[in-house]
C-alpha cells in the first residue's frame, strides 16, 4: 500500500497512526507546505507568549516520522489526479497513492479593506511563520491593533500583551468570542480583558487603513504599528475543488472520512463535518476533531471500517487565567448560573443536553461534553443534580459501574 | 494492563483515597509534614451522594479522548497502556478537561494539567489503592 | 436542667500539629464525637459520646489521634470502684436494667492462663509440623462403641452423621440482625475455604449464603426465628441452643428497629416487630423434652445430620451434659461465662455461670465415667481467645472450640462493648447501610482465614513439640498440662497436676 497525505499537522498526525495501527508496513509520504516537523497550530500564541518552545511545541516525539516509516517532503501539493492516483508536487514530483489524505487546513480571510495593501507591519496568525514574523517585529512601545476578537485574535491580544505598549482588539460583532459566548457570557470576559489591559472596539469595524492609522465605521480612529488580521479562517479545499472534488462547507465527506473520489479522505479544518449536537453540517476548525477524523481516515485508508460521528464543536480557551470551556450548540432552554466569578450556561431541549458554556470554574466539564456528544437521555439521569455540578454520581448504579467498574 | 476499578458498593467516603493520592504527588512518607496547612488537589476526586459515594480517577481508556485532542501532544498513552501528561509540554489549554467523559483531568497546583498515572514510577502500585480501607478501589488486570 | 451525672469516660487527644484536618475520624464516627470547626479551621471532639471503638485512631491517616480514659475520677474506694457508682448513677436515671454486650470483663480467675503444656525433651522425641504430617482434621459426632468386621475381617464402617473440621475450630452462634450481612458472608466464607463451619445463630439464614450450606450450622433456639425445613436441611448440622454463656437463664431480645428488609425477611417476622427469645424453649421441661425436639429435627432431615445441643456452664453442668448426652444429641455444646454476646444485662452477664475451663473438664471426666463419652462430642466456647487456649481445651477433653469473640476481632470489632447500641462503627453489630458496608467480606474473609490459618500452624506447633501428631491423641490427654498457682480443689477438677509434679 502506498499512503500519500497532503499536509503535516493534527489530522496528518491521526491519520499516520491511525494506519499503523491497522498496517505496519504500508509506504506513509506527507507533503508538507511548511518548512517545519509537525506541531499544532493554536501552540503558536504560547509561543509568542514564552509559555512554551519551538522544541516543546513538538506534536510528536523526535523520530516520530522514521518510528512510523514516514517520508516527510517539505514539497507541496501543486495539483491532484483521482484518476490516474497521482499527485504532482510544487517541487516537480509525480507522487502515485493508493490512498490520499487531504489535510489541506484552513487558511486566514483577509477581507478587501481599503489602504489593507499598504500597511507596512501587516501580520496574519496562524502559523508558526506567522508567529516568527510578528514576535520579531514587537518593539516594547509597539501599538498592535488586531482586527477580530474571535479564538485567534484574543489568544494573539493575551500573547502580545505584555510585550507591547498597547493592544486594541477591534470586531465587528457586539461581543468578544461571538461565535462561541452568548452576550450574557461574554461580559465576565470582556470586563477581565479589559482589566488587562486589553483595549475592545465592538460594534465596530476598519473601514480604511491610511499609513498607520485605522478609520474605524464609527468614524474614530486608532492608530497603531502593527496591524493583525485574525477575521476568521477558511478552509483551504482548492487542490480538492480543482481535482473535482465535491465542496461544501468544505471538503465534502462521508462519516468514514472519505470525500466524493473513490481512496481520496479528508480530515481536518479543510473539510466539513456534522455537528451531532445541531444535526447540521459545518466546518469546525477544531483541534480535536482533526486528530480524530484523520485516525479514523487512516483506518479506512489501511482497510478498517471506522466511522467518525460524534463531532461537536467545542471549545477550551482562556485569557489571563480565565479559562472558557464551551461545547455544543446554543439551542433549546437554558440553565444559568453565576458564584464567585464564575459563569455557566447549560443549552437543553426536552431530552438531551445540547451546549454548555463555562467560565472561570470548569472542573469536569468533560462530563457535559460527554452528555451532549453521546446525546444521552436526559431521562436516564439525574438531569437536575447535573445541572448544578456535572458528576457521574448522576448516573444510575449500572451505568455506573460500567464507567468505573469495568475497563473503557 | 493493569488499571484502577471502583467498587461503590464498598466506598465509604473517607477521602483517604484524595490525601494518599496528594501524598504520593508530593512525595514524602510524612502526611502530616507533607500535607499540613495544605488545600489538597488530589488526582483522584470522591463523588458523594445521598446514599453512595465513589472514587473517580482516569480510566485510561482504550481510545482516550484526553490523548486524541491534548494540543500539544503532552498527553501520551504509554506502551504499558498508561496515560501520561508530560507537565513540561502541557500549556494548560485545558481541553482535556472539556473532553475527559469522566472528570478525571484537572488543574494541578503547580499550574498544567494533572491526572492519576497509576503512581507509575513507586513501587507497590497506586496509593489510592493501597490505602483504601475498604477494598472499594482495586487494581486489576 | 437535671443534674448530669455521667462524664466522658474517655478523653480525645488530639495531636494539632499532625492533625491536616482531612476529617476522616469525623466522617468515620457514628457517634459524631468528632466535627470540624470552619471558621477555626480546626478539628474538635465531644467526647462525652466516645465509646472508645478505634475507629477513628485506625483511620487517622497522620496518627494524630489517641483515646484515652479520662483521668477525671472519684475518691479512691475499694469496694464502690467508680464503675459501680457510675451505674448507680446510670439506674437512678433512667430505671432501666444495665445493658452491656460481648464477653465478662470482670476480673474472674482465667484458668487457661494457669495451665502450662508439656513438650517432650531426650525421652520421647518431638515432632517437626514443617516435615512430619500432624493431623488436625476432627470429626465431630456420635462414634460406635466398637469396632465391628466382616467375617474376613475387613472393617465394617459405620458412620454416624458427623461433622468434619479440617481444624479443631468452628465460629459460635451470632445471629444475621445481631450482626451484618457482610459479616455473616465473611464468617461463610472463610469457614468454606478453610474447611470449618460457621453458625447462623437464631437469625435464619439468608438466602444468598445458602450457597454455603456444607460450611453451615444452623441454628434452632427458643424464639425458633427463621426455621423451617429447607432451613434444617441447608445446614451441616443442626444446633438446638438451650442457653449462652453470656447470659445464662435468660433469652435474647433485638429490637425491632434493627428488624426490616432481609433481616425480617430471614427471621421471618414483621419488620418492626421486636424479635424476643424466651428464656426457656416452652416446649422443654426435661432432657425427655429435648430428646423430643431432637428427634423431630431429626427426622425432619432423615437423620443426615448430626444435632448439636448447646448450654451455658453453669453449676449443675457435669449432670445436664450426662442427660444431653442419652438425649439423642451428637454434639453438646459448653459456653463458658465469657463467652460474648450483642446485648445482655450486665449483672447477668458478669455474675452468672462459671469458666468454661472447669465446665469442660468435668463433663469430660463425667461422660468418661459413665461410658458415654463416645456418644457425644464436646465443643467448648465461651472466650478462647488463642491457638494456646485451644491445645488446653483440647486438652482438658473438648473435640474441639468455638470462637466468635476472636473471629470479629479479626473483622475489626474493637471489644468497646457497645453492640447494644446498633451503632457499631466496624460494621460488624449494625444494621445501618452505611455502618454495613464498612465491612467488606472480601476483606473480612481473607483476615478471618490468615487468623485460623495461624493458629493452626501454632497448634501444630504446639502439638508436635508434645510428641503428638494428631488431634485424636491430644484430646482428654491432661498428662500434657500442668497447673500454676492453683488450689487443690481446682486441680482436681481440671484433672491435672500442678507444675513440678
Amino acid at each position: 500500500m502506498e499512503y500519500l497525505i497532503i499536509g503535516n499537522s493534527v489530522a496528518a498526525a491521526g491519520c499516520i497512526e491511525g494506519i499503523r495501527r491497522r498496517d505496519k508496513t504500508g509506504a506513509i509520504t506527507v507533503l508538507s507546505k511548511e518548512n517545519y516537523e509537525m506541531y499544532a497550530r493554536p501552540l503558536i500564541s504560547y509561543l509568542l507568549a514564552g509559555k512554551t518552545t519551538e522544541d516543546k511545541m513538538r506534536y510528536r516525539p523526535i523520530g516520530f516520522y522514521e518510528d512510523n516509516n514516514v517520508s516527510l517532503l517539505y514539497d507541496p501539493a501543486a495539483a491532484i489526479d483521482v484518476r490516474a492516483r497521482t499527485v504532482e508536487t510544487v517541487g516537480g514530483r509525480r507522487l502515485s497513492y493508493d490512498a490520499l489524505l487531504l489535510a489541506t487546513g484552513a487558511r486566514p480571510i483577509v477581507p478587501p479593506i481599503e489602504g489593507l495593501d499598504k500597511v507596512k507591519h501587516r501580520y496574519t496568525f496562524l502559523t508558526l511563520d506567522d508567529a516568527r514574523a510578528l514576535g520579531a517585529s514587537l518593539r516594547p512601545d509597539s501599538r498592535v491593533l488586531i482586527v477580530g476578537a474571535g479564538l485567534i485574535g484574543l489568544k494573539c491580544a493575551e500573547a502580545v500583551r505584555h510585550t507591547c505598549a498597547a493592544v486594541t482588539v477591534i470586531d465587528a460583532a457586539d461581543r468578544v468570542l461571538s461565535s462561541i459566548l452568548t452576550r450574557e457570557a461574554a461580559a465576565s470576559v470582556e470586563a477581565h480583558l479589559a482589566h488587562n489591559g486589553i483595549g475592545l472596539r465592538l460594534n465596530d469595524r476598519a473601514a480604511r487603513f491610511e499609513g498607520n492609522t485605522a478609520y474605524l465605521a464609527s468614524g474614530e480612529t486608532v492608530g497603531f504599528d502593527i496591524l493583525v488580521m485574525a477575521v476568521g479562517v477558511a478552509p483551504e479545499t482548492a487542490l480538492a475543488g480543482l481535482a473535482g472534488i465535491e465542496i461544501g462547507r468544505g471538503i465534502r465527506i462521508d462519516a468514514r472520512g472519505e470525500t466524493s473520489a473513490k481512496n481520496v479522505y479528508a480530515a481536518g479544518d479543510c473539510a466539513e463535518t456534522l455537528d451531532v449536537s445541531s444535526g447540521t453540517v459545518k466546518n469546525m476548525a477544531l483541534l480535536p476533531n482533526a486528530y480524530m477524523q484523520g485516525e479514523c481516515a487512516g483506518l479506512n485508508m489501511a482497510g478498517g471500517r471506522a466511522v467518525f460521528d460524534r463531532a461537536i464543536p467545542m471549545n477550551a480557551i482562556g485569557f489571563f487565567g480565565l479559562h472558557i470551556l464551551s461545547a455544543g450548540s446554543y439551542i433549546g432552554s437554558t440553565y444559568t448560573e453565576t458564584a464567585d466569578g464564575a459563569y455557566k450556561c447549560l443549552f437543553y431541549d426536552e431530552n438531551a443536553l445540547k451546549g454548555f458554556i463555562l467560565v472561570g470554574d470548569v472542573e469536569k466539564a468533560g462530563i457535559y461534553t460527554a452528555l451532549i456528544r453521546e446525546r444521552t437521555p436526559l431521562c436516564e439521569i439525574d438531569f437536575e443534580l447535573v445541572k448544578q455540578k456535572p458528576s457521574l454520581i448522576a448516573f444510575d448504579r449500572a451505568a455506573r459501574r460500567e464507567k468505573l467498574g469495568r475497563a473503557v | 494492563m493493569k488499571r484502577i476499578y471502583v467498587r461503590e458498593e464498598w466506598c465509604l467516603g473517607c477521602h483517604l483515597c484524595e490525601y494518599y493520592c496528594a501524598l504520593a504527588d508530593r512525595g514524602g512518607k510524612d502526611m502530616a509534614r507533607q500535607l499540613k496547612g495544605i488545600k489538597i488537589k488530589p488526582r483522584i476526586r470522591i463523588e458523594e451522594g445521598k446514599e453512595v459515594c465513589f472514587a473517580v480517577s482516569c480510566r485510561h481508556c482504550t481510545e482516550p479522548l484526553c490523548v486524541k485532542s491534548c494540543l500539544t501532544g503532552a498527553i501520551k498513552k504509554e506502551g504499558a497502556g498508561v496515560v501520561t501528561v508530560d507537565r513540561e509540554k502541557c500549556v494548560s489549554c485545558y481541553t482535556c478537561i472539556l473532553v475527559c467523559p469522566y472528570g478525571a483531568l484537572s488543574p494541578a497546583e503547580r499550574g498544567t494539567v494533572q491526572k492519576c498515572e497509576l503512581c507509575a514510577e513507586k513501587p507497590g502500585g497506586p496509593a489510592c489503592v493501597g490505602h483504601c480501607p475498604n477494598g472499594a478501589i482495586v487494581y486489576e488486570e | 436542667m437535671a443534674i448530669e451525672y455521667q462524664y466522658p469516660e474517655y478523653e480525645v487527644v488530639r495531636d494539632h500539629d499532625r492533625c491536616i484536618g482531612c476529617r476522616v475520624c469525623e466522617r468515620q464516627c457514628a457517634n459524631c464525637v468528632h466535627a470540624f470547626i470552619e471558621e477555626k479551621e480546626r478539628m474538635t471532639a465531644d467526647e462525652s459520646k466516645c465509646v472508645n471503638c478505634h475507629r477513628c485512631v485506625a483511620l487517622c491517616p497522620t496518627h494524630a489521634l489517641k483515646i484515652v480514659k479520662n483521668a477525671h475520677t472519684f475518691r479512691e474506694n475499694a469496694n464502690w470502684s467508680g464503675q459501680l457508682i457510675r451505674e448507680v448513677y446510670r439506674q437512678a436515671d433512667t430505671g432501666g436494667v444495665l445493658l452491656s454486650s460481648m464477653g465478662n470483663p470482670q476480673n474472674h480467675p482465667v484458668y487457661f492462663d494457669k495451665i502450662l503444656i508439656n513438650a517432650s525433651q531426650v525421652t520421647n522425641p518431638s515432632n517437626d509440623p514443617l516435615r512430619e504430617p500432624v493431623e488436625t482434621r476432627v470429626f465431630l459426632g456420635k462414634k460406635s462403641h466398637r469396632i465391628e468386621r466382616d467375617g474376613r475381617g475387613a472393617i465394617l464402617p459405620k458412620i454416624m452423621p458427623s461433622l468434619q473440621l479440617k481444624v479443631p475450630v468452628l465460629f459460635s452462634a451470632m445471629s444475621y440482625g445481631s450482626i451484618s450481612y457482610n459479616a455473616h458472608e465473611a464468617l461463610a466464607r472463610a469457614a468454606e475455604a478453610l474447611g470449618i463451619c460457621y453458625n447462623t445463630g437464631e437469625g435464619g439464614l439468608h438466602e444468598d449464603l445458602k450457597k454455603y450450606g456444607k460450611n453451615t450450622i444452623v441454628q434452632v433456639a427458643s424464639g425458633r426465628f427463621g426455621v423451617h425445613v429447607d432451613y434444617l436441611l441447608s445446614g451441616a448440622a443442626i444446633e438446638i441452643k438451650m442457653g449462652q454463656g453470656a447470659k445464662p437463664g435468660i433469652g435474647g431480645h433485638l429490637p425491632g428497629s434493627k428488624i426490616f428488609g432481609d433481616v425480617a425477611k430471614t427471621r421471618m417476622i414483621p419488620a418492626g416487630a421486636d424479635a424476643i427469645s424466651p428464656a426457656p424453649h416452652h416446649d422443654i421441661y426435661s432432657i425427655e423434652d429435648l430428646r423430643q425436639l431432637i428427634y423431630v429435627l431429626k427426622e425432619a432431615t432423615a437423620y443426615q445430620k448430626p444435632v448439636i445441643v448447646k448450654i451455658a456452664a453453669v453449676h449443675n453442668i457435669a449432670a445436664i451434659a450426662s442427660g444431653i448426652a442419652r438425649s439423642g444429641a451428637d454434639i453438646i455444646a459448653i459456653d463458658g461465662f465469657r463467652g460474648g454476646t450483642g446485648a445482655a444485662p450486665t449483672r447477668i452477664r458478669d455474675n452468672v455461670g462459671i469458666p468454661i475451663e472447669l465446665a469442660v473438664a468435668s463433663v469430660d471426666r463425667r461422660l468418661r465415667e459413665e461410658g458415654i463419652r463416645n456418644e457425644v462430642s464436646l465443643l467448648a466456647g465461651g472466650s478462647i481467645r488463642s491457638s494456646a487456649d485451644i491445645v488446653k481445651a483440647v486438652a482438658l477433653g473438648a473435640d474441639a472450640v468455638y470462637i466468635a469473640t476472636a473471629a470479629l476481632l479479626s473483622l475489626g470489632c474493637h471489644l468497646c462493648r457497645s453492640c447494644h447500641a446498633g451503632r457499631c462503627n466496624w460494621g460488624i453489630a449494625t444494621q445501618v447501610p452505611e455502618l454495613t458496608k464498612r465491612l467488606n467480606p472480601e476483606l473480612g474473609h481473607a483476615r478471618l482465614i490468615n487468623l485460623v490459618n495461624a493458629w493452626e500452624h501454632e497448634i501444630k506447633e504446639m502439638m508436635g513439640g508434645m510428641g503428638i501428631n494428631s488431634i485424636e491423641a491430644l484430646r482428654g490427654n491432661r498428662l500434657m498440662l500442668r497447673g500454676v498457682g492453683l488450689t487443690q480443689k481446682e486441680l482436681d477438677i481440671l484433672g491435672i497436676r500442678h507444675a513440678g509434679e
